[in-house]
């Protein structure tokens, strides 16, 4: 809701809420102190433009009628800044130190320049036979809880997902893991948001977030496929043309 | 030409221009020496398995080279005193000595690390010795530049001339002094 | 205050008469001629830094056009345009120009020297800084091209020649880069050791100008915060070079370690070039508000303590870079915190026009502007400093509109009000206030245009460092691509009115009316050496009675009251 008030990016995970009333707050919290900070700003310009015959005044700073406008502020800011802290650790814990029980695992595997994605499969097991692996489009499937394995096979790229407001870079020698459960179907963007070399700009992915039916009849299909010794990307997948 | 300006003859602060510089130049060191070692304890403490090839490094030959440049410091704190004394020629020899010091140090490390590289253990081999090399390479590299600063204040000690500098050098000398025997351990003797 | 009893202060007997053109410019160890050398070289490299961003914005903006005076823009000429504009605004302009450019002009003259307490040291900081720029210049050119994994040169991207493809190009903009950092650590030693120890007779530690007081910290910051880079600047050149495994997961390293060590480094660096800026609008808004600085000592302080914290705020860059989980907490704690002393310090300076007089000349003009943008970039950190928010701002161009907020008022807007305040006194000429006015409106009008779309952009969810958009379906919709055309035909127009200041420059230097000793009444030392200063700055060197904010002291009818006028 708070995505579709910020701009038109969709809201499709269950911390993309958490994550927009976090920005919506600090947005109010620092807009409050910004417009007062411009606002004084601007009014003393005016009223103490030079005019004939009125002199300056001489001021240090120790007044305590006026150190209070700078003290005070200062102390409601401290304030402030607490409790922006405060929500954001908890955003944070909550998408990045706490992972939810998963009801299925994708592995995502990253490399100059394209995105490789490793399904369960029709048993829901990752590192099975009848894993799935697409190249460019990562499928899943509506209200279930996702853990993901990410990595890289050669520089660091990141796995960012706008709807979901999720970010994690991959690093090479590592699987890092994170959670997300996507609330909404559609298509929509996966990014790498790492500079990655000169593919970096056409390491486009997509996300397929479909009705749990829909979704596993498209793994069904496609264990299938596997099966019948169709090859997957699992080799090499060759770098995404470059469009012009 | 001689540069002399005011500036450098005054003192706000009432500390000689020249070891003042010399205190915040020591700053910087410590930070680049600082980051090279903090990475390196880093990873040492990720990869338990460099203590195996820390085993290779010879320790004597590290403990011979520590004596060498405590020496050293030790005839630069001479020299500094013969300074003191307005005995520019005394402090000058002193000083020679430092430098003396200083070569026998780069002669046993090449040697030393001579033998290694032909052990196969170069900079490549793996982790400790990428650190290996690089750390000891920082410091050897310190040395030579202190070495060379170190001759010049001696060529215009000799004549008497300049004689605050010998502190300052000094000064300078000790602290490649002290990255050394905070390396001593860390590469030698962590086993 | 007692009379300090001294012997007068001579200049030494010099050994050359009066020295043929390339002793007197190119080899001279004036600090006065040092400072041009640092401000014409960053200047300069601006110019090349500028022309960058307009080839690859037209690219955003166009994508595959054949951009005027540079041609079509591919992959990896886009990826070497955007690291090479970030890597030299921030160490081949601010830098040079605030920190070494006006540090080496202002310092001995504030202080009452006659130059640096190491004239030698000095000149070959510049030559090393312009050989760190010729390197860098160089890259350009070798096979491969320039380096193009962009100004923080992650690994193994930096590291590795079949990854970046550019492999001399990027081993010597590592190389360019080391020796832009010796260069400033031997320029810190000067400017440190003569504000410290070569103040004029009478001048103790808080009659100090701001301007001095913040190079100072500025320089300690950086000689405190630059070693673990180079370490690891040598340690990348070693992977790159000579085949070691720092970086390199498969040989025991850790790529992250680079992102510790450039962070580290990275972030008081901000501050290294905030501070200057920050003293050059204080001198400005007290001399035309004619005012006290409203609570100096306070503004000292709070640049000390945002130094101090600058060390521990590091890895906010790095929240979502596979760090643990539990230090990033740790790290938005001391993020947004730092923020309270950086608005203390703005709030001191928006104080300080309170009960003023405040005349809206150029330079007064600039240094508001500077408070009043940066107020923006301030505040728009919050949101990457709350680690939660920042999974989503990280690497898009919300983040790019946030320093662009931050560093466009230190390196443009904090530069342009010092050059204009201070060049009746560098070049003994007044500039053109007409031109001036023209020369700001169309620079701060149009700037606004091209950042603030930004904002939005990456609130979309617009990644950085991407040359066309129109490879990702959800960026390339009709209303992001007018942001984009919006910000770059901004670019252009604001471009365009640097040519207006070109010109003044050129002309007032020229043929500007004379410039007096003191045309802006101001209190400080700088002001009662000549329009230019000689050698040696003073033929007495001048004695200091007083701070140097005495303006509009009760009981006298002028409304200043310089530092070395005898009470």
């Amino acid at each position: 809701m708070i995505g579709a008030m910020l701009l038109h990016l969709p809201s499709a995970s269950t911390f993309s809420w958490d994550i927009d009333q976090l920005v919506l707050w600090v947005t109010i919290l620092t807009g409050f102190w910004f417009f007062a900070a411009e606002g004084m700003f601007f009014w003393l310009l005016w009223r103490f433009r030079a005019r004939d015959g009125v002199k300056s005044r001489y001021i240090t700073g120790k007044e305590p009628e006026l150190k209070r406008w700078i003290n005070i502020p200062h102390t409601i800011i401290l304030v402030f800044d607490i409790v922006i802290i405060v929500m954001a650790v908890r955003v944070w814990v909550k998408v990045k130190q706490t992972m939810p029980p998963a009801d299925d695992t994708v592995r995502i595997v990253t490399q100059q320049w394209t995105w490789s994605f490793q399904h369960s499969g029709p048993d829901g097991v990752l590192d099975t036979a009848d894993d799935v692996w697409t190249s460019d489009t990562l499928h899943v499937a509506v209200g279930k809880t996702y853990h993901f394995m990410l990595e890289s096979k050669d520089v660091i790229h990141s796995f960012f997902v706008p709807v979901f407001r999720l970010k994690q870079d991959a690093i090479p020698g590592r699987t890092i893991s994170g959670w997300f459960k996507p609330t909404k179907t559609g298509n929509y963007d996966i990014l790498c948001a790492e500079i990655c070399g000169i593919g970096h700009g056409v390491m486009g992915g997509r996300i397929a977030i479909e009705t749990p039916e829909r979704h596993a009849a498209w793994m069904q299909a496609h264990a299938a496929m596997a099966d019948a010794g169709v090859a997957g990307p699992d080799s090499t997948a060759a770098p995404a043309s470059t469009k012009n | 030409m001689s540069v002399k300006t005011i500036a450098t003859q005054r003192a706000s602060m009432n500390i000689p221009t020249g070891r003042l510089a010399v205190w915040w130049v020591l700053v910087s060191e410590i930070v680049i020496f600082g980051g090279v070692l903090v990475s390196y304890i880093m990873h040492r403490l990720g990869h338990p398995e460099w203590g195996e090839q820390a085993a290779y490094t010879n320790m004597w030959l590290g403990a011979f080279n520590t004596l060498v440049l405590l020496s050293s410091s030790l005839s630069a704190v001479l020299a500094h005193q013969a300074a003191e004394q307005g005995n520019g020629a005394k402090a000058a020899r002193l000083l020679y000595l430092t430098i003396l010091g200083g070569l026998t140090f780069l002669i046993v490390k090449s040697f030393e690390w001579t033998h290694e590289i032909r052990e196969g253990f170069t900079l490549q081999a793996g982790g400790f010795w990428s650190y290996y090399y690089t750390a000891a390479g920082l410091h050897a590299f310190h040395v030579i530049a202190g070495m060379c600063v170190i001759a010049w204040v001696a060529n215009s000690a000799r004549k008497n001339q300049e004689l605050h500098r010998v502190e300052n050098v000094g000064i300078y000398w000790h602290f490649v002094d002290i990255v050394w025997i905070f390396l001593f351990p860390l590469l030698y003797i962590a086993k | 205050m007692a009379e300090i009893a001294h012997a007068p202060e001579h200049h030494p007997p010099h050994g050359h008469a009066e020295a043929n053109w390339f002793i007197k410019y190119l080899w001279s160890t004036d600090h006065k001629v040092i400072a041009l050398q640092y401000m014409f070289t960053g200047m300069f490299m601006a110019m090349i830094a500028g022309f960058m961003a307009y080839v690859f914005r037209m690219q955003i903006a166009y994508p595959g056009m054949n951009v005027p005076f540079f041609g079509r823009v591919s992959p990896g000429a886009y990826n070497a345009l955007i690291t090479n504009h970030g890597s030299i605004m921030v160490f081949w302009v601010a830098m040079p120009v605030l920190l070494a450019g006006f540090g080496n002009f202002l310092i001995p003259l504030m202080c009452g020297c006659d130059d640096m307490v190491f004239p030698r040291i000095n000149r070959l900081s510049y030559q090393i800084f312009l050989l760190s720029a010729l390197i860098l210049i160089a890259s350009w050119f070798v096979p491969g091209g320039g380096f193009g994994g962009a100004w923080t040169a992650y690994p193994p991207l930096s590291a590795v020649g079949k990854y970046n493809l550019t492999p001399m190009g990027s081993s010597m903009w590592v190389t360019a880069v080391a020796l832009e950092f010796v260069a400033f650590l031997l320029g810190g030693i000067n400017f440190i050791v003569t504000a410290m120890n070569a103040r004029a007779p009478g001048m103790r530690a808080f009659d100090t100008p701001l301007a001095v007081w913040m190079i100072v910290v500025a320089s300690l910051l950086f000689m405190a915060s630059v070693g673990p880079l180079i370490a690891g600047a040598v340690m990348l050149l070693f992977d790159q070079n000579l085949g070691t495994g720092f970086y390199n997961p498969a040989r025991g390293g850790d790529p992250i370690l680079w992102q510790h060590l450039f962070w580290f480094f990275g972030h008081p660096e901000v501050y290294v070039v905030l501070l200057p800026a920050m003293g050059i609008v204080a001198e400005v808004i007290t001399v035309f508000a004619r005012k006290k600085m409203f609570g100096y000592k306070t503004v000292i302080y709070t640049v000390v303590a945002t130094g101090v914290l600058s060390f521990f705020v590091w890895a906010h860059h790095q929240f979502v870079a596979g760090i643990d989980p539990r230090m990033a907490n740790v790290f938005t704690v001391t993020t947004v915190i730092i923020s309270i002393p950086i608005a203390e310090m703005c709030f001191l300076y928006i104080a300080t026009l309170y009960g003023g007089s405040i005349r809206f000349t150029t330079p007064m003009l600039w240094a508001l502007a500077f408070i009043a943008e940066f107020l923006i970039g301030g505040v728009t950190g919050i949101y990457l400093g709350a680690s939660g928010a920042d999974i989503f701002f990280h690497d898009t161009y919300f983040v790019v509109a946030h320093f662009h907020y931050t560093f466009y008022p230190i390196a443009i807007i904090g530069t342009l009000a010092g050059i204009t305040f201070w060049f009746p006194k560098i070049f003994g000429r007044m500039m053109n206030e007409t031109l001036g006015k023209i020369h700001f409106w169309g620079t701060i009008i149009p700037f606004n245009f091209i950042f603030i779309p930004m904002f939005f952009l990456g609130l979309e969810g617009e990644h950085r460092r991407i040359y066309d958009y129109t490879n990702f379906p959800d960026l390339a919709n009709p209303w992001a691509v007018s942001m984009r055309i919006t910000s770059t035909v901004a670019l252009v127009v604001m471009l365009l009115f640097q040519f207006v200041f070109l010109f003044n420059f050129i002309y007032s230097w020229i043929r500007g009316p004379k410039a007096e000793k003191n045309p802006w009444r101001s209190n400080t030392l700088e002001w009662t050496a000549d329009s230019p200063p000689p050698h040696g700055n003073w033929r007495e060197m001048p004695t200091v009675y007083r701070g140097p904010y005495e303006y509009a002291t009760p009981g006298r009818d002028t409304d200043y009251w310089p530092q070395d006028e005898r009470a």
